[in-house]
């Protein structure tokens, strides 16, 4: 029933000193479809693709709102996402009730770890299976944190995670350098690009399926929208994100991605 | 007597036939497994350096830190999962803060271990908990000077002049020995530190490494900090250097 | 009556002791069946007034910093107790508060804050509270206190600097806050404040250092002539760009000759 001995909870270590449930945990991630983060000297942005499961159904909502300096976008379980979001906007609303000041993002992301790491050491819980790309801007400027179910947080320049995350990510890797000084619309162009590459073979991204986290200061394209504060969080969607989307460089169709392994159709999981 | 199979092993509170607690040691094997760190106690002060393994280039450098500040005058340097250290972070706080509030002086070291010790120790009893996949190394000065303590996933712990753990452990405590650590300086401490770990990093096995520097000493007024990016640089620097020369010879 | 009729006719109730017959450990008011008496089965009694006091603290703001400043007395009643009690407190790099009311309560509040500023250094992230954010925080702490009925009998003054500009605000025991270019607690918000509303008001931008000094300095020394719970001994803290910096302490010279033709002070001959 069980791969091996040592998978069966999460209170058991391997003979190699792994934790098997909690890299199952990091499968649970990858069964979500794509987010795409990255930031330069003066923006954080996330792009999501939503999934829908029909013609009648809704899309999925993808990104949160945290507070007004910081928002998150999910891949894996949904449920689990809104325990922590939700967490994670009373730990934003305690320090803005107790300190007067906006939560340094840093500290909100390291909470929600602590939090989760509890749950791959005690017996009778599981790890959560989702995970975030967290952005937001502090004094230090705008960040990226990418939050997975082992209880860590990263910061990066740029990220992506869930299903096809590695292509979008060997797109980043070509091109994380050109971010730091690029504007915003430079910067969403970027993570479309990067997102696109996270698609089955046969669709596209549209004003349905996707939608766009922002901080930071206004954009090119943004004119003549009201922005809280000069550069809340906001996320775009439907007809919003057209102007973004009509810039995409058409696909080269030569480039024949290899078809994904495995039962789900868009889930790699010898990943 | 090989534990793989025996049924001995899947649980913290089960003993083998012949005494020993194989959970345990699989979590120290998830820190043989980690990023090196290490400790140095020399005249005036304390220096740790951990070799932070770097898995994407998309990281942002000088960020996720894997040295904390648990008190004022107190650092920790881990080794083993991440989560784990920060998780024993948290709790090394609250009990230096305890500390505090009940004696009303700054935590001595010795006291700061102890208690760490006694809460690791904890989490080997029970099959509901699996102990912590952490080595952690303690330090900083006190009223009885500097100071040096590593806590093991076992909830052991003991006083060292240089401490290593992680990975590299082997090759880093033979270089420790060859230094006469109480009369080095934490000046001379921090590029032995960083040559240490650009020493025990292995190119050929693992990925690129960010080098992490803190100290605690006279130069720090007392306080736990990391070292000033003019002196890491240099530090980084003459330890690569360092290197090639070995290569050399 | 007890209507029991087993009871009746028996020398002894245990829940009774009439005749104060029973070994002292398990006499009803010392607590029925050996149980301790409660001390606090009457209601719980709370803090009514302050035990060992400091009197005013004065701030103002100026050209480039705060000042506040406070006498180094503590009183217990209407005796000069303690006079070498430092009421003025630094609270991380750019922060100084002042405290008038009990003292003893004024240096809970120190090591409060003290572990405040130690766990926001262990972060280690850069992120450090200003001013703004350690005034927010202890308002919110006296008033938490007072609404649990058990309040920290105080009035503080927070003086700070942050991003170029000075921050200056008030709290007491009841929660109350309030912020001005002048502040005094105590019975300085009756004497100081006025002389320091004339001096400030308006000149906030003008006044030096050593102009705020001078007139915190002659406040001080006007409080003295007047409130019997002062001392003519007192420590100033400046915080400016550079942080915040607590002077020794000073001594006023006063002039008392004056004195000697009120009636009931010096040697009368009537």
């Amino acid at each position: 029933m069980f791969r091996n001995t040592y998978d069966s909870d999460n209170t058991v270590f391997s003979p190699q000193g792994r934790l098997h449930q909690v890299e199952y945990a990091l499968e649970a991630v990858k069964q979500g479809s794509a987010v795409v983060g990255l930031k330069s000297k003066t923006h954080a942005v996330l792009l999501a693709l939503k999934r829908s499961t029909g013609e009648l159904a809704s899309y999925q909502q993808k990104m949160f709102r945290i507070d007004d300096h910081v928002g998150i976008g999910i891949a894996g379980l949904t449920s689990d996402a809104r325990v922590l979001s939700n967490f994670m906007r009373q730990q934003a609303m305690g320090s803005r009730m107790v300190f007067n000041r906006a939560i340094p993002v840093n500290r909100l992301v390291n909470m929600m770890a602590d939090k989760a790491q509890v749950n791959t050491q005690e017996y009778g819980r599981r790890p959560y299976g989702v995970g975030f790309l967290i952005i937001g801007q502090d004094q230090s400027g705008p960040h990226l944190y990418e939050f997975s179910p082992s209880g860590t947080a990263y910061e990066y320049y740029a990220m992506s995670i869930g299903a096809r995350s590695q292509s979008a990510k060997t797109y980043l890797e070509k091109k994380y350098e050109s971010f730091e000084d690029a504007t915003l619309d430079e910067l969403i162009n970027h993570g479309l690009h990067a997102l696109r590459e996270t698609l089955q073979q046969d669709k596209e991204l549209t004003n349905l399926n996707t939608s766009i986290g922002i901080v930071g200061p206004r954009g090119e394209s943004e004119k003549g929208t009201a922005i809280k504060g000069g550069g809340a969080f906001r996320i775009l969607q439907d007809d919003k994100v057209d102007v973004y989307l009509s810039r995409l460089e058409p696909k080269e169709s030569t480039t024949t991605a290899a078809a994904p392994t495995g039962g789900d159709e868009d889930v790699a999981m010898d990943d | 007597m090989t534990s793989i199979g025996t049924g001995y092993d899947l649980s913290a509170s089960t003993y083998s036939p012949d005494g020993r607690i194989f959970q345990i040691e699989y979590a120290a094997k998830a820190v043989e497994n980690s990023g090196t760190a290490i400790g140095l106690r020399v005249k005036d002060g304390v220096v740790f350096a951990v070799e932070k393994l770097v898995h994407s280039k998309l990281l942002v450098p000088s960020s996720n830190r894997r040295i904390q500040t648990i008190d004022r005058h107190i650092g920790l340097a881990t080794s083993g999962l991440l989560a784990d250290g920060r998780h024993i972070g948290n709790r090394a706080r609250e009990e230096a803060e305890n500390y505090r509030e009940t004696y009303r002086t700054p935590t001595p070291v010795q006291a700061l271990a102890d208690r760490i010790g006694l809460y690791v120790q904890a989490y080997t009893l029970y099959s509901s908990v699996r102990p912590f996949g952490i080595s952690a190394i303690f330090g900083g000065i006190d009223k009885e000077g500097p100071q040096l303590y590593v806590v093991e996933p076992s909830g052991i712990f003991y006083g060292y002049h240089g401490a290593a753990v992680g990975k590299g452990r082997q090759l880093a405590k033979t270089e420790l020995e060859k230094l006469d650590l109480p009369s080095l300086t934490v000046q001379e401490a921090v590029f032995e530190a960083a040559r240490i770990i650009h020493l025990v990093h292995d190119d050929s096995k693992d990925k690129e490494f960010e080098l992490e520097l803190s100290w605690v000493g006279k130069e720090t007024g007392g306080l736990h900090l990391p070292v000033p990016h003019e002196l890491w640089v240099e530090a980084d620097k003459r330890g690569r250097e360092a290197l090639d020369e070995d290569m050399v010879d | 009556m007890d209507h029991f009729p087993t009871n009746w006719g028996r020398p002894r109730n245990e829940a009774v002791d009439l005749y104060n017959t029973y070994p002292l450990h398990l006499r009803p008011d010392n607590g029925t069946y050996g149980r301790p008496k409660d001390s606090f089965e009457e209601g719980v009694q709370r803090t009514r007034q302050p035990i060992v006091t400091g009197t005013s603290v004065l701030a103002i703001k100026f050209k480039d910093g705060v000042i506040v400043a406070a006498d180094n007395l503590a009183s217990y009643g209407s005796l000069a107790r303690f006079k070498d009690i430092q009421r003025l407190h630094a609270v991380g790099t750019h922060t100084v508060i002042g405290a008038g009311g009990d003292m003893s309560d004024f240096q809970h509040i120190q090591h409060d804050l003290d572990s405040l500023i130690i766990s926001e250094f262990s972060e280690g992230d850069g992120h450090a509270l200003g001013p703004a954010e350690i005034y927010e925080y202890l308002s919110q702490v006296m008033y938490a206190r007072r609404s649990k009925m058990n309040p920290l009998w105080n009035s503080i003054l927070v003086g700070g600097w942050k991003d170029g500009k000075s921050f200056l605000g008030y709290v007491d025991l009841i929660g109350t806050t309030y912020s001005a270019s002048t502040l005094a607690t105590g019975y300085g918000a009756y004497i100081a404040q006025p002389l320091l509303r004339k001096a400030v008001e308006g000149r906030e931008n003008e006044l030096t250092e050593e102009e705020a000094v001078k007139i915190v300095e002659e406040s001080l020394k006007v409080l003295f002539y007047r409130d019997a719970r002062s001392l003519n001994k007192y420590q100033i803290a400046i915080v400016n760009e550079k942080g915040v910096s607590i002077s020794d302490s000073r001594i006023a010279p006063t002039e008392w000759s004056f004195a000697e033709g009120i009636r009931g002070y010096g040697a009368q001959t009537q």
